[in-house]
């Protein structure tokens, strides 16, 4: 087998579209087991020095996401209206994807998120169903990949959590002002805080650093290394067996299949918009759950006239967004709360959905402070503020250091009409279709983040918050959680992937990103999405190996 | 995940540039300051009306405001290269509030809340990008930029308070 960088005339085992926090899984663990990979990402290849603490260009200028102006987005809630331009999806656009500028926060599904259907029962209006797997299915993976990626917290401590075979590779952070008040107040009302698990280095570990505290994780890449992001864990394992190949700046437009339905390759554009044909064994695409299912329908075929594997009609429907609620709490004393990483204390005893609610949904509540300078000041200060003059310039003074937030991850359910589409006008940079984003909150989900803020403000109050308030209800787009747009099942006609990640309709592509998941959690996919990928990494190959692919 | 959902917001009203522009773009910020603030695309008369203006968004007293953190040469630097699609908002925002020169006269506009953007971009961004000055916004709410700490961060977090 030759060696890395491979020739697009080359046909290489796999071709892998997306290095995100999928997409580095699979280049590495398909490279080391000895295949030969191309990854082929969207974004420019970011190193460390790359790495500002400086907001405005990064934040404000879009340095590290999808940019509007070159890849617009059209929305709308129902399928009678025409879609209005407007930011929808937002996901990391650079090798790492967005593991690189990820929060880190770190949870693992619960055991009855794989099987919700069967507990709740069925949601008038939704999609729920039943995962084709089980926690235990995956429990394995999530300890291989916060072992393989470095994660810390405390094992055991989340009394709602499944069983692990084995505690976090890493102590937890070191606890902040927000943790400190948070844990005091659930422990008040008697619930059940525990320390945020979080792809962040608590202590050195496989040759990175500790984290330093510097308190740019969200939105930001980590020039100490110290956030697990694939850039920094596993796309460089991955490049040193030689047998992966990491092509930076390259947008897919097609996936290409043959007579006998078998994909061959892939399509993209290069830095200068040529048109280049990677041939390859098999596709594996990991471009996120807006991303993936695009791909797939811009990938029709006289075979496929309605996409890609898309034999069910359900590439890109069942759109689960994040969805979640935001309360505010100012404090006597300063809590410097800009320093260190933005989450130290989470609980879950809201998360499981219960039938005496009256609705279906739950939420995982952490204590934080995702918020800078400029954006504190644009959007976090309390409504009764001026907007100019001195009160303005009086409460910015007073609020930035003491103030914390929390944040309600709530349940979005499934709904067949939310989704990702063609616009049939909108067109990108290169041409081609631009993401449509088809969404209207399901009525559960509304009452969902309507209770969690109760929640928070009851949490916020026991804190000893002088004041308090909390963001108004708005629409939950843009979404940067993206889940559900091929979903896993095992009956072709409901699903778009079997358990394996293969998709029913054609042997050689596979899809591995929150595309397949059937359900979201309380969000904070990332560990799920990471989990599945290990799981169907083995999978892959050992069906490669086999001559199964 | 919310402030990235923020991010998105925030980014469809600004042009969005790749690191490789923003990494030119901020060189030439960095001469241009190491020049000693000079204008690139306002008038000195349009300069003057916006510096009025938005001193009135964060006035001078009781320390710095937008005046003394230069947030003029933020907003002039945001006209010539990323926001050029903001001139005419500005054109006409400006002579809309000429006649009294009072921020309250112009505040339920989209030019309002173009400027107010800009000044607070411009106080408290990086001074790379133009303004704050000295780190004069900065200081006034308490961010400190070493960009490394060590625990205790605040109060609470102090072993003693910590109960």
């Amino acid at each position: 087998m030759s060696r890395a960088p491979f020739k697009p005339s080359q046909q290489v085992d796999f071709v892998v579209i997306g290095s995100g926090a999928a997409g580095g899984v699979m280049a590495k663990e398909l490279a080391t087991a000895g295949f030969s990979v191309v990854v082929l990402e969207q974004g420019p290849y970011l190193r460390e020095p790359d790495f500002k603490h400086d907001e405005f260009g990064v934040v404000y200028q879009s340095a590290m996401v999808n940019n509007y102006k070159q890849q617009p987005n059209t929305a709308r809630k129902s399928e009678s209206e025409k879609a209005k331009l407007m930011p929808a999806v937002g996901y990391g656009r650079q090798v790492g994807g967005g593991s690189v500028h990820f929060t880190a926060n770190y949870w693992r599904f619960h055991e009855s998120d794989f099987h919700e259907r069967s507990l709740f029962g069925a949601v008038p209006g939704a999609t729920l169903e039943d995962w084709p797997i089980r926690y235990s299915d995956l429990e394995p993976y999530y300890t291989k990949a916060e072992y393989d990626l470095g994660i810390s917290g405390v094992g055991g401590s989340n009394p709602f959590d499944g069983p692990r075979s084995k505690p976090y590779p890493l102590p937890p952070m070191r606890i902040k002002s927000s943790g400190v008040l948070f844990e005091r107040a659930a422990k008040k009302l008697g619930l059940h805080p525990f320390p945020a698990p979080m792809a962040i280095l608590s202590q050195p570990y496989q040759g990175r650093g500790a984290c330093v505290n510097c308190g740019f994780c969200e939105s930001f890449g980590c020039e100490m290394r110290a956030k697990s992001s694939t850039l920094a864990t596993v796309i460089p394992m991955a490049e040193k067996t030689g047998n992966c190949e990491i092509r930076a700046q390259a947008y897919v437009r097609k996936i290409e299949i043959d007579r006998r339905g078998r994909v061959t390759g892939a399509v993209y554009f290069d830095h200068a918009k040529r048109e280049i044909f990677q041939r390859a064994k098999a596709v594996i695409v990991c471009a996120n759950g807006a991303e993936t299912p695009r791909l797939l329908l811009l990938s029709q075929s006289s075979r496929f006239p309605r996409g890609l594997a898309n034999s069910s009609g359900l590439v890109g429907r069942n759109l689960m967004v994040d969805t979640w609620a935001f309360v505010y709490g100012q404090f006597e004393h300063p809590l410097n709360e800009y320093k260190g990483i933005q989450v130290t204390r989470v609980l879950h005893d809201y998360y499981q959905a219960d039938p005496k609610r009256g609705f279906y949904g739950g939420a995982g509540i952490d204590g934080r402070f995702d918020y800078y300078p400029i954006s504190f000041a644009l959007e976090a200060l309390p409504p009764d503020t001026p907007k100019w003059g001195t009160g303005f310039k009086k409460t910015l003074a007073e609020c930035f250091t003491r103030t914390m937030t929390m944040e309600a991850h709530c349940s979005c359910l499934p709904v067949h009409t939310n989704s990702i589409s063609l616009d049939p006008e909108v067109k990108d940079a290169w041409g081609l279709p631009a993401t449509r984003v088809t969404y209207d909150s399901h009525p559960d989900d509304v009452k969902t983040t309507h209770f969690a803020r109760d929640r928070m403000l009851e949490l916020m109050d026991a804190a000893g918050a002088q004041k308090t308030w909390s963001l108004p209800s708005f629409d939950v787009l843009p979404s940067v959680h993206l889940m559900g747009t091929c979903r896993m099942g095992n009956d072709p006609d409901k699903s778009v992937v079997n358990a394996e990640n293969r998709t029913h309709d054609v042997p050689n592509l596979f899809l591995v990103d929150g595309s397949s998941l059937v359900t979201c959690g309380r969000q904070q996919p990332t560990a799920t999405i990471q989990a599945l990928a290990y799981r169907a990494a083995e999978r892959i190959g050992k069906m490669a190996r086999s001559g199964e692919v | 995940m919310l402030l990235s959902r923020r991010n998105l917001l925030r980014t469809s009203l600004l042009a969005g540039l790749s690191a490789e522009v923003l990494e030119a773009l901020q060189h030439a910020h960095e001469a241009a300051q190491a020049g000693g603030g000079k204008l690139q695309y306002l008038d000195a008369q349009a300069a003057a009306e916006i510096e009025a203006l938005a001193a009135q968004v964060i006035p001078s007293g009781d320390g710095p405001g937008a005046k003394e953190a230069g947030v003029i040469y933020f907003i002039d630097r945001a006209l010539a290269t990323f926001d050029q699609d903001q001139r005419e908002l500005y054109r006409t925002g400006l002579a809309a509030a000429r006649p009294t020169g009072s921020i309250a006269s112009i505040e339920h506009t989209e030019f309002f809340e173009a400027l107010r953007k800009h000044v607070v971009m411009g106080f408290l961004a990086s001074p790379a990008w133009g303004g704050n000055r000295d780190k004069v916004g900065w200081k006034l709410i308490g961010f400190d930029d070493a960009g490394a700490f060590q625990p205790p961060f605040g109060y609470y977090d102090t072993p003693g308070n910590m109960e």
